[in-house]
């Protein structure tokens, strides 16, 4: 093997805030060799991240590093500024998360590519510049040539990720650290993305430390894996022996807590399947979403953001919907709970069109209409106890409560979502996320609705919590017979709830069946896709897998014949023929698809 | 260690049985704010500059209009220059003016005014400001459209002459001079809200009151008012120096604060107008009011600071 | 971006006309007209020069007249200063203030963005708190005591550093001489530069703790370089917003700064035209006044689009 390229030993990093001093690594020793992929997993608050900025220096203001930190064997770890950044952007490289916030927004994307050459290897302009145009081909992106003009806001994500990638990889660094790089990405961008990187580090032979917190991403592509847990390592070894033969307990909890594809005999068990003959609740018709776009001086164009929805739901039943970004799945939950107005097609509630409904009729509705949402913190008041935040429904909903009744509804509510009563004066930033979704869930579920959605109410949570709140979901479920819209991104998640499953693509339907059908008799493409694209916590299968890759990026919502991606043989040159939509056709019992090729 | 219970996600919580007081975000923006020491030091010095106001025209024996012909334009008792110091008796602390007021006292009694001025008229800038800019910015469409055009109109008008239009028209009295000096600074206040409540207004807590059944009015009072009160706050600490010197700019001209009264405005003016023969009369008064517009800066930065820390 | 600068002046016409209309009614509700200090005169010789200039007529007659003269770009004369239209009033001062304000601004401008800068980069610790403290200043102590005071350290006291005489005239104007404008112009300058570097330095402040920053740094870029390149555009732009009015009312005078040190601008109109109820000079200065707001909004715009791609013209 030779020796390692990065040699971090006994590194520990601390914080001082406001709320006294935070311990965010804990003395952690690690080696990194030539050209291998190290995974580092963890969940939020591990650490992970904060021990890669300390290794570069990227520390704020307020961490203080101690520890050894080697690179080819030379300390790096104190190293004056000049000094650093020699070895900064061209030996050692980084990418972020986020790459919209991560990158310069009034400089064009080549200029902030050709930087790093320029910097470091004094290249002059003209020379650099092709440099970048070859570096962004090589990172899969159509039209190089355009693109290096452009500004960061004028690319989609996976471009922008893909630039940040080209940006790293430029001077041919030694060791690349990629910090959650496609976590704030659509799954089948992500998997574009997680190939790119492959690619690179087999051609440039760089080694790579690849962040996450989704086992899947690191099943595919780490050769040793290390498990860290509130800045701690408390796993290390070959990446087959972390997945096959997991020894700590953690570790465990990890793997098993991640949604699988495959079919989970738990979940089955838990599941309650509605009654044969249960009523029909809601009936949605060809629901349609517009808004209105300004796209040049006085031109609007409508962005179909939901494009002509239709689907039943019986009492007791769980909808799960699943899409990417901009399929519409969010604003369809909010046109069916009127938070957002409908421009053509009805929603039917109880047999009475919801539509026509005055105001105050809507409003005592809402008591059976309702809805958790993605962020536990944003969509809490800050401002409000959880208390508060939980009771407000109830309050307004039920008016003639006494304030005793409440009080008493309001802790039995807790106790149910497996909040301790106690915390009932606490403030949302004082509890965790899992804490706060329960609060959420807590808040939609005390006025006893029929109908609740969940949209993306697990996604922005740990995996392990993730698991606890769809188990809470379920037994509530179970207990109070409830029917449920659970929206995500996240397949695997929603075969966990849902009885029947409607994908959607740029709003509208692609694919409809029951959840078994779906997961192992997909039939189209864009549901094939997003199949294969999720990550599975299984190294071999990831690496055996033949990605179905939908090759660029999610077409613009605005153009009109998006749509006829997967059924190119339609395509006519009238951007307004009404041929643009595929239609639903049924291939078997239950099972609708939209036409393809 | 089971990771699955959901009451070990916080031990620290669970470690009282009782439920206790959580720790709002005003209570944490408290702290922080007393740990800066700028800020802090400012409000123990405003304290006392108010205390004196309010207190020491007791303590001493002169009223701040008596006028005596024997002590015309003296120095106080230490000033360096002893030429200046007149020996007829009584001791004037700041010294006196030039028809023999007592300047201790006058300085005192001008802080009165003009504190009292800087916070009515934040006051009235306030209330008016934030009503207005809560009510355009929730409601927005062609509402918000039409409002924020009359805020727009009024921002073109010279403050100067739209202020001495309005002591004209309305005579000179203090009542007014709050009322006019107020309705000006509201306009700024009222652009603040406005933005302020337009990024409330998408926030998701918002639509989750809507999906509640909450009501539009009962949303913008309980839960955007409440959530704009951080920047509004930091804004009214600094609108108060403003009208101060608003004032003392009118005063300057003649139209702020007429005899008997006097605020620090009048003081300086004629301080300014003796400056060679008795400086005292202008270093006391614009002394006192400068110190008290760095503190109220210093408050309101430490106020913004505390209540969005920037850690980083 | 041409159409959308017309578009916006276009659009900028009625609000002047409102401001117009405004102004001219606010001005007939004040009591009193601007012949009322005068002798008391015999009644027909009032009546004469009430007719003359129009103010025997109805109020909205008046308005009328006023805008039919206005559209011939025609200001009318100034009711108190004899043999002089307000244009001429105007042409006269204007360029004396215009000059002043622009170099207060400049000045406020390099020492307020240094300044700035200096704490924004040394956040917290002495040099931050040191550069704010010297900035405010400006905004603790009024302009009507900073100009005596100067002018009392400057040319009275006849200040001599160094072997060097730094007397400078106390007033007057001297054509605007150099040596007459530095007093007037630090004077000016003061409370604007402590207004810039506060907000250069909060600005500033966010910046350096964006991600991108921290990307640079991860790229090895040295520190000037991520400065000038990476930091500096994003924390000027809300500079931008505030210089437009806030030129604005600089280039339309001081009525402190001309009347302390004797300077023939424009300020002085706005406090005494209003004193005195000469209402069209009063109207001339609004409507310059309003004028100069606009055009400068619309410039700070265009500028701020200019500077900040992710900002487009439509709309």
């Amino acid at each position: 093997m030779g020796e390692p390229i990065f040699s971090v030993r006994n590194l520990d990093v601390r914080f001082s805030t406001h709320d006294g001093e935070v311990h965010a690594v804990k003395n952690v020793s690690f080696d990194v060799a030539e050209g291998e992929c190290l995974g580092v997993v963890g969940e939020s608050g591990s650490g992970k991240s904060q021990l890669f900025l300390a290794t570069l220096g990227l520390l704020t203001r307020n961490g203080r590093v101690t520890g050894s930190v080697k690179y080819r064997g030379e300390e790096i770890l104190g190293l004056s500024q000049k000094k650093l950044n020699r070895i900064r952007g061209s030996r050692i490289t980084m990418i972020f998360q986020d790459p919209l916030s991560s990158l310069t927004p009034h400089m064009t994307i080549g200029a902030q590519i050709m930087e790093g050459l320029r910097v470091h290897h004094h290249i002059p302009r003209g020379e650099a510049e092709k440099r970048a145009i070859e570096v962004l081909e090589l990172a899969r992106i159509s039209d190089a040539r355009q693109r290096v003009r452009q500004y960061p806001h004028e690319l989609s994500g996976g471009m922008r990720q893909r630039a940040m990638i080209a940006m790293a990889t430029i001077c041919n660094p030694d060791l690349l650290i990629a910090d959650e790089p496609t976590t704030a990405l659509d799954v089948t961008v992500q998997a574009q993305i997680l190939e790119i990187m492959r690619e690179l580090k087999a051609t440039l032979k760089t080694s790579v430390v690849m962040i996450s917190h989704d086992m899947g991403v690191i099943a595919g592509i780490a050769d040793r894996v290390q498990v860290m847990r509130e800045g701690e390592i408390v796993e290390f070894g070959p990446v087959e022996d972390i997945f096959y033969r997991p020894r700590h307990a953690y570790t465990k909890v990890l793997i098993d807590a991640m949604p699988r594809l495959g079919s989970d005999a738990e979940a089955e068990a838990a599941r309650t399947e509605p009654t044969r003959d249960a009523p029909e609740l809601l009936e949605v018709a060809d629901l349609e979403v517009q808004f209105p776009v300004i796209v040049a001086p006085w031109v609007t164009k409508p962005l179909r953001a939901v494009d002509g929805v239709s689907f039943t739901l019986r009492e007791g039943e769980t909808l799960g919907v699943v899409g990417e970004s901009g399929c519409g799945k969010s604003t369809l939950a909010r046109a069916i709970l009127q938070l957002v107005p409908a421009s053509a097609g009805s929603v039917v509630w109880l047999g009475r069109a919801l539509d026509s409904y005055g105001r105050d009729d809507m409003r005592k509705l809402r008591k059976e209409l309702q809805i958790v949402f993605q962020d536990p913190l944003a969509s809490l008041d800050p401002r409000r106890t959880v208390g508060q935040s939980i009771a407000e429904p109830l309050r307004t909903l039920w008016p003639g409560l006494s304030s005793t009744e409440v009080s008493a509804r309001l802790k039995a509510m807790m106790t149910r979502v497996g909040l301790d009563p106690t915390l009932i004066n606490r403030y949302p930033h004082e509890l965790s996320s899992g804490q706060n979704q329960r609060v959420g869930v807590a808040r939609a579920m005390i006025v006893e609705p029929q109908l609740v959605v969940c949209d993306e109410a697990v996604s922005a949570l740990d995996v392990s919590i993730q698991a606890q709140i769809v188990k809470l979901i379920r037994e509530l479920q179970a207990q109070t017979g409830m029917t449920l819209i659970f929206i995500s991104h996240d397949l695997a998640v929603v075969r966990q709830l849902a009885h029947r499953v409607m994908v959607l693509y740029l709003g509208r339907v692609v694919e409809f069946a029951d959840r078994n059908a779906i997961y192992t008799d997909p039939r189209h493409p864009y549901t094939k896709a997003l199949i294969a694209a999720v990550p599975v916590p299984d190294p071999k299968t990831e690496r055996a897998k033949q990605c179905l890759k939908l090759v660029g990026d999610l077409p613009s919502p605005l153009d009109t014949r998006a749509q006829l991606i997967f059924l190119k043989s339609r395509l006519v040159d009238d951007p307004n023929a009404k041929l643009n939509r595929p239609k639903l056709i049924q291939v078997a019992p239950g099972h609708l698809v939209a036409e393809h090729d | 260690m089971s990771l699955i219970s959901p009451n070990m996600e916080n031990t620290a919580a669970m470690e009282s049985a009782q439920a206790m007081r959580g720790r709002s975000l005003w209570m944490d923006a408290r702290r922080r704010l007393f740990r800066n020491k700028a800020a802090v030091v400012s409000m123990i010095l405003l304290a006392t500059v108010t205390l004196l106001a309010i207190f020491a025209p007791l303590l001493s024996q002169y009223s701040f209009d008596s006028q005596d012909w024997n002590v015309i334009s003296c120095a106080p008792g230490w000033w360096p220059d002893t030429t200046a110091i007149c020996n007829a008796g009584g001791t004037h602390w700041f010294g006196t003016d030039s028809v023999g007021r007592d300047l201790f006292v006058r300085v005192l009694y001008g802080a009165r005014v003009s504190l009292a001025v800087g916070l009515t008229a934040t006051l009235v800038s306030l209330l008016i400001g934030v009503l207005y800019g809560a009510i355009a910015g929730y409601v927005g469409g062609t509402l918000d459209e039409i409002m924020m055009r009359v805020v727009d109109v009024l921002y073109s008008l010279p403050f100067i002459f739209f202020v001495i239009i309005l002591m004209v028209i309305f005579h000179r009295s203090i009542f007014l001079l709050f009322l006019a000096i107020g309705a000006v600074e509201w306009l700024t206040m009222s652009r603040i809200v406005r933005s302020q409540t337009l990024s409330i207004k998408r926030m998701e807590y918002i639509e989750a009151a809507r999906a509640g059944g909450v009501g539009p009015l009962a949303i913008i009072l309980r839960h955007v008012i409440p959530n704009l009160l951080g920047p509004v706050v930091v804004y009214v600490t600094l609108t108060i120096p403003n009208v101060i010197l608003a004032e003392s700019f009118l005063s300057f001209l003649g139209l702020g604060v007429q005899e008997p009264l006097t605020s620090w405005g009048v003081l300086i003016g004629e301080g300014a107008n003796q400056m060679e023969i008795a400086p005292w009369m202008l270093i006391f008064p614009a002394l006192f009011m400068g110190v008290t517009l760095f503190c109220f800066n210093f408050i309101g930065d430490g106020l913004r600071d505390a209540l969005d820390p920037k850690d980083r | 971006m041409l159409s959308y600068a017309i578009r916006r002046f276009l659009g900028a016409l009625p609000t002047l006309l409102i401001i117009i209309t405004f102004a001219f009614f606010m001005m007939q509700l004040a009591p009193g007209g601007p012949f009322d200090s005068n002798r008391h005169l015999p009644p027909e010789i009032e009546h004469n020069v009430a007719a003359a200039y129009n103010l025997d007529k109805p109020v909205y007659i008046q308005y009328a007249l006023y805008l039919e003269k206005l559209a011939h770009f025609d200001l009318g004369p100034s009711y108190k200063t004899k043999d002089f239209t307000v244009s001429e009033l105007i042409a006269a001062g204007l360029p004396v203030s215009a000059r002043l304000g622009l170099a207060a601004m400049i000045l406020a401008i390099v020492f307020g963005i240094s300044l700035g800068l200096v704490a924004a980069l040394n956040q917290n610790k002495a040099s931050d708190y040191g550069a704010m403290a010297l900035a405010m200043i400006g905004l603790a102590i009024p302009t009507f005591v900073t100009a005596p005071i100067l002018q009392l350290i400057f040319g009275v006291y006849r200040v001599q550093v160094l072997g060097a005489d730094l007397t400078l005239p106390v007033a007057g104007w001297h054509g605007g001489a150099l040596r007459n404008m530095i007093l007037p112009v630090i004077v000016l300058a003061l409370p604007q530069i402590a207004i810039v570097s506060r907000l250069v330095r909060g600005s500033t402040i966010e910046v350096l703790r964006s991600n991108y920053v921290r990307t640079a740094r991860a790229k090895g870029l040295p520190t000037h370089r991520i400065l000038l390149r990476h930091v500096l555009r994003a924390s000027l732009l809300p500079l931008v917003g505030y210089l437009g009015p806030a030129v604005a009312g600089l280039l339309t005078g001081s009525l402190v700064v001309e009347q302390i040190f004797g300077i023939p601008g424009i300020g002085r109109y706005f406090v005494n035209a209003a004193l005195n109820r000469d209402y069209t000079l009063m109207m001339g200065v609004i409507i310059v006044y309003a004028t100069f707001i606009i055009l400068l909004n619309l410039a700070a715009d265009l500028l701020y689009a200019v500077l900040d791609p992710r900002v487009s013209f439509k709309r």
